[in-house]
């Protein structure tokens, strides 16, 4: 079922608290992968709040459907929609980065509930999701495994090796997402290697591929519901995003991929952040 | 099958370290339902395909590719399966060094790795599928188990064990055409508890994998030429035996380390690390390969080119038995 126009303005809403934790968070831990987290928060907010079948109470059910941050330095952005989804207590992200606390910028699975994977080296989320949406049919649950991948991540040859076997298996409970925000570190993404079409190399793999823009809810609910119902291979979304999502210093800068806030550009960020959510939303 | 034995084979004697492998994991698939095999385009070669023709919906093949491979087997124990790997110990080790110890050993998930060719046991194939770095690799790893089993019977015991202890597991087998060295498999096989081949006060010999039945081969040369010569079957490289290891420092005050590795990072370091820390002096020496990449060749030849078969352990414990030791009446009040 499509979203309605009243989830969607739910979603909205979320996704500008999340936007507004993470620079946050940022500016009291004293530097983070902002760039990426904020281009991933929309695909987040929709599976968290709307289709992942979780229970943060219990974060070891075996038959949640499982989720993994491939691109594993989006990890404070996945925190603060952990945090917020009720996973732990959302103040303990204060301590993130801070000696001894259970947040590093790349989640772990062992010490963050919510986690389903840690997560950071490039490149070995999707192998981990394909074990998971295999491990699934042979259990004989029903539960599904969403994996989110950067777009600089698929130069690493192992989403190559997974994504052959996502395919020869036809794993149909499998969904990935490509976050395609066009910067790497060094740079835009096609100046550096060319990735494109990034659609038709998972095509050849024997995958549905969809390209929708990941900021807009009502294409990224009916992406997931055109994933879920595809039956006979596995299905990737390639998601249009902009790196800085909502904070116009940021937008689309590579620089943003890593960074720290002082007082002064954490206001301008939530500042930024809440003009944007108040034409959004109007 | 003997009472409270998990698996059995007929002419044991007869069949490589992978070929018994295979037939135990075979049969520990009846009791371990959740036991998915796994392996990259090595089903015969590693014997894991055995297991595969048993259960067909158990057994993964994912083609030429054992990064994914081993990310994918971290998945599957996270769904809550018992995945048991196998591919060369080069590609393990080396290769997909990341994803063993990035997605298995940092979540401490139950993944059994069990993998063959390891050492110069491929003498003929060159460096590039020889592997004497991975007990240095794997041991570096937290949270992982590191076996290395003297031969085939032990291959077994070491198989069996793995699915009863928790967390990852690596498992280190030759291609193991050489005799074995227990004729039966109920000789109290426990990870982590070292096993007395032959006492000795004269001089201990510490070895695992190959280097046992090196070891046992020299210390009845050394006998013949009238030297006590114990030899321990270091079979868990880690977490080691250190008793065993500060009681034939204790007892001998000479050390031989044997394994088919790099001196740098193996058994030898290991026992070297746990002396050193113990405070008590000994004489002491290494041998394996001497951190070079082995000269092409049949094992056994390896094994003598290197000074690790019997003969070369028979003459470095000739060496050290040459040594002044001295005594030491405090010895008991050191350390």
């Amino acid at each position: 079922m499509p979203l309605t126009r009243e989830e969607i303005r739910g979603l909205t809403k979320k996704a500008w608290d999340i936007r507004r934790a993470i620079i946050e968070t940022t500016f009291t831990c004293g530097g983070s992968h902002i760039g990426g987290s904020l281009s991933q928060t929309d695909v987040l907010v929709a599976l968290y709040y709307r289709y992942l079948n979780i229970d943060p109470a219990r974060p070891g059910w075996e038959d949640r459907d499982r989720f993994i941050l491939s691109k594993g330095h989006g990890g404070i952005g996945w925190a603060s929609v952990l945090g917020d989804r009720g996973y732990f207590d959302k103040a303990l992200l204060k301590d993130f980065n801070k000696t001894g606390s259970p947040f590093g910028m790349h989640l772990d699975s062992l010490k963050v509930k919510g986690c389903d994977a840690s997560t950071g080296s490039l490149g070995h989320g999707l192998a981990i999701a394909v074990g998971l949406a295999i491990g699934a049919r042979l259990t004989g649950k029903g539960f599904r495994t969403y994996v989110m991948m950067g777009d600089g991540e698929l130069c690493e040859g192992t989403i190559w090796e997974a994504a052959i076997l996502a395919g020869h298996r036809k794993l149909d409970n499998l969904t990935a997402f490509v976050d395609r925000n066009g910067l790497m570190i060094d740079g835009p993404t096609e100046q550096i290697t060319t990735l494109e079409p990034i659609d038709e190399k998972f095509k050849a793999f024997g995958w549905e591929a969809l390209t929708i823009d990941g900021h807009d809810f009502a294409q990224i609910g009916e992406a997931i519901e055109q994933a879920q119902a595809v039956r006979g291979k596995p299905c990737v979304i390639i998601c249009k995003t902009v790196k800085g999502k909502g904070v116009d210093l940021m937008e689309n800068k590579a620089p943003w991929h890593y960074g720290g806030l002082n007082s002064d550009l954490r206001d301008q960020a939530l500042a930024s952040v809440d003009r944007h959510y108040r034409e959004l939303l109007g | 099958m003997a009472e409270g034995m998990t698996w059995s084979v007929t002419d044991g004697d007869k069949l490589t370290q992978a070929e018994i492998y295979g037939e135990v994991l075979s049969q520990l698939g009846d009791r371990y339902p959740d036991l998915v095999a796994i392996t990259a385009d090595l089903a015969s070669s590693t014997k894991i395909g055995r297991f595969g023709k048993k259960f067909p919906d158990r057994f993964i093949n994912v083609g030429i590719a054992e990064n994914s491979m081993f990310g994918m087997a971290a998945g599957l124990a996270q769904a809550g399966l018992r995945p048991v790997v196998s591919t060369f110990a080069a590609f393990t080790a080396l290769r997909s060094a990341e994803q063993v110890r990035t997605d298995i050993c940092y979540q401490n998930l139950n993944v059994k790795i069990i993998s063959t060719h390891a050492g110069i046991s491929f003498g003929q194939a060159g460096s590039t599928h020889h592997c004497t770095e991975d007990l240095a690799v794997m041991r570096s790893f937290a949270n992982m188990t590191v076996i290395v089993p003297a031969d085939g019977i032990e291959t077994g015991n070491a198989v069996a064990a793995a699915m009863e202890w928790p967390g990852p597991v690596y498992i280190r087998v030759g291609r193991g055409f050489e005799p074995p060295v227990n004729k039966t498999q109920d000789y109290g096989f426990a990870i982590g508890r070292a096993i007395t081949m032959r006492e000795g006060t004269d001089l201990a010999i510490i070895a695992c994998g190959v280097g046992v039945l090196q070891a046992v081969r020299a210390a009845e040369i050394l006998k013949a030429q009238g030297l006590s010569v114990r030899v321990i079957n270091m079979h868990t490289v880690k977490p080691i035996d250190r008793d065993a290891i500060i009681e034939a420092v204790k007892d001998t005050r000479r050390i031989v380390t044997v394994e088919e590795h790099n001196v740098v990072g193996g058994l030898g370091s290991a026992v070297a690390e746990v002396i050193v820390e113990s405070g008590r002096a000994c004489a002491f020496r290494r041998l394996g390969v001497p951190d070079c990449y082995s000269i092409v060749g049949y094992p056994e030849d390896l094994y003598h080119h290197y000074r690790f078969d019997a003969d070369g352990i028979v003459e470095t414990v000739g060496e050290l038995m040459r040594l002044e030791i001295e005594e030491d009446e405090d010895w008991e009040d050191e350390a």
